[in-house]
């Protein structure tokens, strides 16, 4: 049962004998063998574009006194890039490139060899007096990711049940106001609550906004059996109209008490922190990233090693077999959807608790990417998060690289993530199986 | 499709021609109908807890709570004039004058395209999210065409329609290639695209070629005279070509063959590849008519109605749209009568934000709920029961599943 829930990263068998191999197997070498060479195109080009390569880092923190840019080489990182791509290369031609685990790693290693390289490239030879210092990728695709996380865990958990969630930029929408009202109302007229907890009632405010819209969701499309695409659909217009509506509805006298939030503090998890270059950016953040990690492989425990899990797994590939051995269909999706819809405020009350005062239409079609990253990983959690900081990732790139001048022409960097996120999905991920009764109501025949 | 809404749960039963008479119209007109009139109290419920008059007698009869009567009297009288208020500043919004008529019609036309756009790709199983960029690169090579060369009248009109026109369709051809070649889930393509036309439309309008004359915002000049819409009356003659292409769908879906290819792949696209026909045809043909009409929605927009191209030319009508063709039950006529709606909806919010000081974002509620409670018709018959217990009709159509 699990296998068939989880389609092989590779569908092609392993090829016995080359003289057999299928069409889908020789396409597959093809397309390798074309974005290696590519990439190795592109990383000959960016060590010859470069005539001065000592770049400086910064990636033990912000720059202070004690922490000055440290200065090195770049040319080691980049023959290092070529090398790993020629190795993959050659692999690739003698058809041995590794499959599975083993694929992965060479591919994610060929991956950071290309960033490196490409790094390497971008900051050299500065075009102006002042030399950027390269700096750690991961607080910002933290920062940016922590909201897409969220809402992707939610679609899972609703497509994992049969329901489709397009609503997730609709909850993301309620879950930013209601966290900037709640936070907000706390820090003016609930005493009893001290200042380090009202960003966190902000966040129980975003929760239940998130579960408002799970729940209209759920009413409409398990109690009526209304398409699930139309109510999602719906349900972000909805959102959007009447969190603007709201918000116009706040006497200015009113913004200091219900539209100023109080904002999450950083909270430094002992020891972990103080681990070298990654501590800090990933264990000195705030409550809802941590959060973020313990969600990620919550859901993955709930959905795959309990019994409600598999139920719900059940429910959204066959609800009648499900039906059959006693388990009620729409109670478990009713479950599955509320529990989503808390994943999603929380992401949605992140707009507002890491940034500031709520402003219109402010999550700015996040809840789609979160949409498309619940596709790309597969409808599974971890996947789903993975392509989420994949996500994080490029969006940061394009803030890091934007103080580098016109090297990259600015616009088209702004595209980069959107572009990079066709590709993977054209390229690599491909036909996706979502689960089998997704978006089907059931209706129980008599 | 998993994320696209199934075809047959959104358009009607195609029923033989014989039985398409008034009658089985019917039912789906009342629902309708109730479904605005519910949207509409909500929206009424909205503008009375708005309203700072009935909030102040509100106040009042907390504080006062033993003149209960005369404050409870204010409440109503204040929420009946701030109803009455509100809504009939949005008929006469939209219908009341010539001028608020042409500007229904105005806003109705980009709307009625881009939903054909989002409907048709629906029939084929597709979730066309893509309509907002699909507009967008049409705005840009029609406004292109039309403010940089100097042609004949006619021509340059057509010129620049036909730039608009290709630019969407191969914006959403694309997406029909990628799902085609790769299998690439047509909503994170379109999803992405958007966002990708967004930033090309911006590349594009610092370059010097696309800017305004004395100007340092990213705007483009507006299309010459001899690239606009003629007018008669004050309505451009886009808005009749917006029923062609109503018309044209219309023959697409139910007349041509790759009409039925279409309907048949997204009944079910393995059955249609076993049968023979080309599933890779008919998505980069479906895609890039939908992006067509995206494309014709941005003209109606920068070519009628004069615009300078921005980012933000088309507006969110990429989004709307997909409202429409919901609301439109996908289909040609669905298509327009929703459109129609819509547009008078906002043209009609402008007038209620004008005269009575209603916030617009109340018509962006109102119509998310029509939407809603026209696609949930047992919800909106439970609300109306005791006229359905009246007619008593057949219980074929009322779902007998709602327990």
């Amino acid at each position: 049962m699990t296998d068939v829930l989880t389609p092989p990263a590779a569908t092609a068998p392993e090829p016995s004998e080359p003289q057999v191999r299928d069409r889908a197997d020789v396409r597959r070498q093809v397309k390798l063998l074309m974005v290696l060479g590519i990439v190795l195109l592109a990383e000959i080009w960016f060590k010859l574009k470069i005539d001065d390569p000592q770049v400086s880092h910064l990636f033990k923190g912000p720059r202070t006194l004690e922490n000055q840019p440290v200065e090195f080489s770049g040319t080691p990182i980049s023959w290092t890039a070529v090398a790993i791509t020629v190795v993959a290369l050659l692999l690739a031609a003698l058809n041995r490139y590794p499959r599975r685990v083993g694929g992965v790693v060479l591919s994610v290693l060929v991956g950071l060899g290309f960033y490196g390289a490409f790094l390497m490239w971008a900051y050299a030879d500065p075009s102006g007096a002042f030399a950027p210092a390269i700096t750690s990728p991961i607080p910002g695709t933290i920062r940016i990711a922590t909201a897409i996380v969220f809402g992707a865990l939610a679609g899972v958990l609703c497509e994992r049940a049969g329901v489709v969630n397009i609503a997730i930029e609709g909850q993301f929408i309620a879950g930013a106001f209601f966290g900037s009202v709640f936070s907000s109302f706390a820090v003016a007229n609930i005493a009893a609550i001290p200042i380090f907890w009202c960003p966190v009632f902000g966040m129980l405010g975003g929760i239940l906004a998130g579960v408002g819209v799970a729940a209209l969701l759920a009413f409409f499309a398990l109690r009526y059996h209304v398409d699930q695409v139309v109510v999602g659909v719906v349900l972000v217009a909805f959102g959007y109209g009447i969190t603007s509506f709201l918000l116009g509805q706040i006497p200015s006298d009113q913004k200091a008490t219900l539209n100023n939030p109080q904002l999450l503090e950083t909270v430094e998890i002992p020891v972990l922190h103080k681990i070298p270059y990654i501590g800090e950016p990933l264990f000195g953040q705030n409550l809802l990233v941590y959060v973020m990690y313990l969600s990620v492989p919550l859901v993955w425990v709930l959905l795959f090693q309990t019994r409600w899990g598999l139920r719900v797994r059940s429910v959204g590939e066959h609800p009648k077999a499900a039906d059959t051995v006693g388990i009620n269909v729409n109670r478990t999706r009713w479950q599955a959807v509320l529990l989503g819809g808390v994943f999603a405020g929380l992401g949605g009350a992140s707009f507002t608790l890491n940034t500031g005062a709520f402003d219109k239409e402010m999550t700015a079609g996040f809840g789609f990417i979160a949409l498309a990253a619940v596709i790309m990983g597969r409808w599974h959690p971890v996947g789903a998060a993975f392509a989420a900081l994949l996500f994080g990732f490029l969006q940061n790139l394009k803030d890091q690289l934007g103080i580098l001048g016109d090297k990259v022409p600015g616009d088209l960097l702004s595209a980069l993530p959107y572009l990079a996120t066709i590709i993977a999905v054209a390229g690599f991920i491909g036909r996706v199986r979502p689960p089998a009764a997704d978006g089907q109501p059931y209706i129980k025949s008599d | 499709m998993a994320m696209s809404p199934t075809p047959e749960a959104i358009v009607p039963d195609t029923e033989p021609a014989a039985k398409r008479d008034v009658s089985s119209w019917l039912p789906t007109v009342r629902d309708t109908l109730l479904a605005i009139a519910l949207a509409l109290t909500v929206g009424a419920f909205l503008v009375i807890v708005s309203d700072e008059q009935v909030i102040d007698a509100f106040k009042d009869l907390i504080a006062y709570p033993g003149s209960f009567l005369i404050y409870a009297g204010d409440i109503v009288k204040y929420s009946a004039e701030a109803v009455w208020d509100a809504y009939s500043a949005l008929v006469r919004g939209a219908v009341g004058s010539g001028p608020a008529l042409q500007r229904t019609l105005e806003r109705s036309a980009p709307l009625i395209c881009a939903g054909l756009g989002v409907a048709i790709a629906f029939r084929a199983g597709l979730f066309n999210i893509g309509a907002q960029g699909q507009a967008l690169v049409g705005a840009l090579a029609a406004g292109y065409v039309g403010f940089t060369y100097d042609l004949p009248a006619g021509i340059h009109l057509v010129a620049a329609i036909a730039a608009g026109l290709a630019a969407g369709a191969f914006w959403g051809g694309l997406v029909g290639w990628l799902k085609a070649t790769s299998g690439a889930h047509e909503v994170i393509t379109t999803i992405m695209l958007n966002n990708v036309a967004r930033f090309v439309v911006l590349y594009f309008l610092a370059k010097e070629a696309f800017q305004k004359h004395n100007s340092d915002n990213l705007i483009t000049p507006p299309p010459m005279d001899s690239a606009t819409f003629p007018t008669v009356g004050g309505l451009h003659l886009g808005i009749p070509l917006a029923v062609v292409a109503a018309g044209a769908v219309w023959w697409i879906l139910d007349r041509s063959k790759l009409g039925f290819e279409l309907r048949a792949v997204g009944a079910n696209p393995d059955a249609s590849r076993t049968a023979g026909m080309s599933t890779t045809k008919v998505y980069i043909m479906v895609m890039a008519i939908a992006g067509l009409l995206s494309g014709l929605a941005a003209c109606m927009t920068v070519l009628g109605l004069h615009q300078s191209v921005t980012d933000q030319v088309v507006g969110s009508v990429g989004f709307d749209a997909i409202t429409v063709a919901l609301l439109g039950r996908a289909t040609p006529l669905g298509t327009v009568l929703a459109g129609l709606l819509f547009g008078a909806l906002s043209a009609g919010g402008l007038g209620m934000q004008a005269s009575a000081g209603v916030p617009p974002e109340l018509i962006q509620v109102i119509q998310a709920l029509i939407v809603l409670f026209v696609a949930a018709p047992a919800l909106v018959r439970n609300f109306g029961r005791i006229k359905r217990r009246r007619t008593k009709k057949s219980s074929v159509e009322t779902e007998g599943a709602v327990a």
